[in-house]
């Protein structure tokens, strides 16, 4: 991996914020994690993780002034997990408000026979469309999914995941992108995902 | 036990997708892990893996979870002190909690054990397993290990009978535990009892079953697993 890479991660509260970081580790890369204006700024690459609510996330955000930040960044941003959810117009998680960057309102699972929610485990990707995020995978990659909200398919959905029914599991508009299931913890798969995204310049 | 970080880094290359690491002396002994190795695992490791073994406060969770663990299991804790199982899961979530259950059939019914990691102390907790599991989902248990203590150690599969009553009863996801020593084992417990996940050790450990043939077995049955 490029040694050119300063990736941010923002600081979006929750426990496990370090797997990711060792994750990125193992590619080569040290990222910062950090709520700083000008360090997100400066980033080649930034990645909005997200663990809890939708709506604890956001008022992170913005008791950290961070929502116009995020809106104005250029470079390749990823959101994962509820990260990707907040990138959307709005979450029936709180019934918050979100980032607004991608269409859509991110529901909840219904409760469906045989099928716990939340949605936990691995599950593959079907492919819909060629985003640089999905270099080299096939339909036979499974990624770990821990989540009990999901994000519409969509003309922003580059690949689906089916749960009951199919939802967005890799998103991407321009520098925009998101991953619902976790990276940092989807083996082979989930670091092909990380590489794919530092190599987008 | 060996080294943790070699034989979780052969796991992780034979392409388990999950890891469990239990301290089962942990609880009797009043006495808690030595938590500096989760951060090693955590550095090597790139699928989800849980600890369990001594977590009996929020405090020793969040310690567990900083370190870099998905998840954190509870047995003997959570029935000393149920309302432990709702604490969890208010401040972490419901898919970090997971609630270990050790259960043998007695008189016809499925009875949970407590302190089974020490022989001299394991006891009756005075509770049905059907009971419960109810209760552990309505705190807000994420997944339920069911570890069937009759077949535990023994080889000879999966209690079937007993995952499958508590199937029914189960929302969240289940895991089987106690009993595998042959791919059959793992294909009836998918298939008949419908389980989530199933969790082995010592055939593992003692490389009688190696996971890429199992999983390739497994496949060949008709059962979705990650390749």
């Amino acid at each position: 991996m490029s040694t050119s890479v300063r990736l941010a991660i923002i600081d979006s509260g929750g426990a496990n914020i370090a797997s990711l970081q060792y994750a990125v580790e193992r590619l080569g890369v040290t990222s910062q994690l950090t709520t700083d204006h000008q360090v997100i700024r400066d980033a080649t690459h930034v990645i909005l993780p997200g663990v809890g609510a939708a709506a604890d996330c956001m008022a992170r955000l913005e008791k950290a002034n961070l929502v116009d930040t995020i809106l104005k960044l250029q470079q390749p941003f990823l959101g994962i997990c509820v990260g990707m959810q907040l990138l959307f117009d709005s979450s029936e998680e709180g019934n918050v408000d979100c980032l607004g960057l991608l269409p859509g309102r991110v529901r909840r699972f219904p409760n469906r026979e045989g099928l716990p929610v939340p949605h936990m485990g691995w599950n593959n990707l079907h492919i819909q469309r060629s985003s640089p995020l999905l270099k080299d995978f096939s339909e036979q990659d499974y990624v770990y999914y821990v989540h009990s909200y999901c994000a519409p398919v969509s003309e922003v959905t580059q690949a689906t995941t089916f749960y009951g029914e199919s939802f967005s599991a890799i998103v991407q508009r321009e520098n925009i992108f998101g991953a619902q299931c976790h990276p940092e913890r989807s083996a082979k798969s989930g670091a092909l995902l990380l590489k794919n995204f530092l190599a987008i310049s | 036990m060996g080294d943790i970080i070699e034989l979780a880094s052969r796991y992780r290359d034979e392409g388990a997708d999950e890891l469990v690491f239990y301290d089962i002396t942990a609880s009797p002994d009043g006495r808690t892990v030595d938590r500096s190795w989760i951060t090693r695992i955590a550095k090597i490791l790139d699928i989800p893996f849980c600890v369990a073994g001594g977590i009996k406060s929020v405090e020793e969770a969040e310690q567990v979870l900083g370190e870099g663990a998905e998840k954190i299991s509870v047995n003997s804790p959570a029935l000393s002190n149920p309302e432990l199982i709702n604490r969890l899961s208010e401040r972490f979530g419901a898919q970090c909690v997971v609630i270990g259950i050790d259960s043998q059939t007695v008189d016809g019914d499925f009875r949970v054990y407590q302190f089974t990691g020490d022989p001299t102390r394991t006891r009756d907790s005075a509770r049905r397993t059907v009971d419960w599991v109810r209760e552990v989902q309505e705190r807000g248990a994420g997944e339920i290990v069911l570890n069937c203590m009759a077949s535990d150690g023994v080889r000879s599969g999966y209690d079937l009978a007993q995952l499958k009553v508590v199937r029914q009863l189960c929302k969240v996801p289940l895991i089987a535990s106690g009993g595998a020593g042959a791919p059959e084992h793992f294909r009836d417990v998918f298939i008949q009892a419908q389980v989530d996940g199933a969790l082995a050790a010592s055939v593992f450990h003692s490389g009688n079953i190696a996971i890429p043939d199992l999983k390739k077995y497994l496949k060949s049955e008709g059962v979705e697993i990650r390749p």
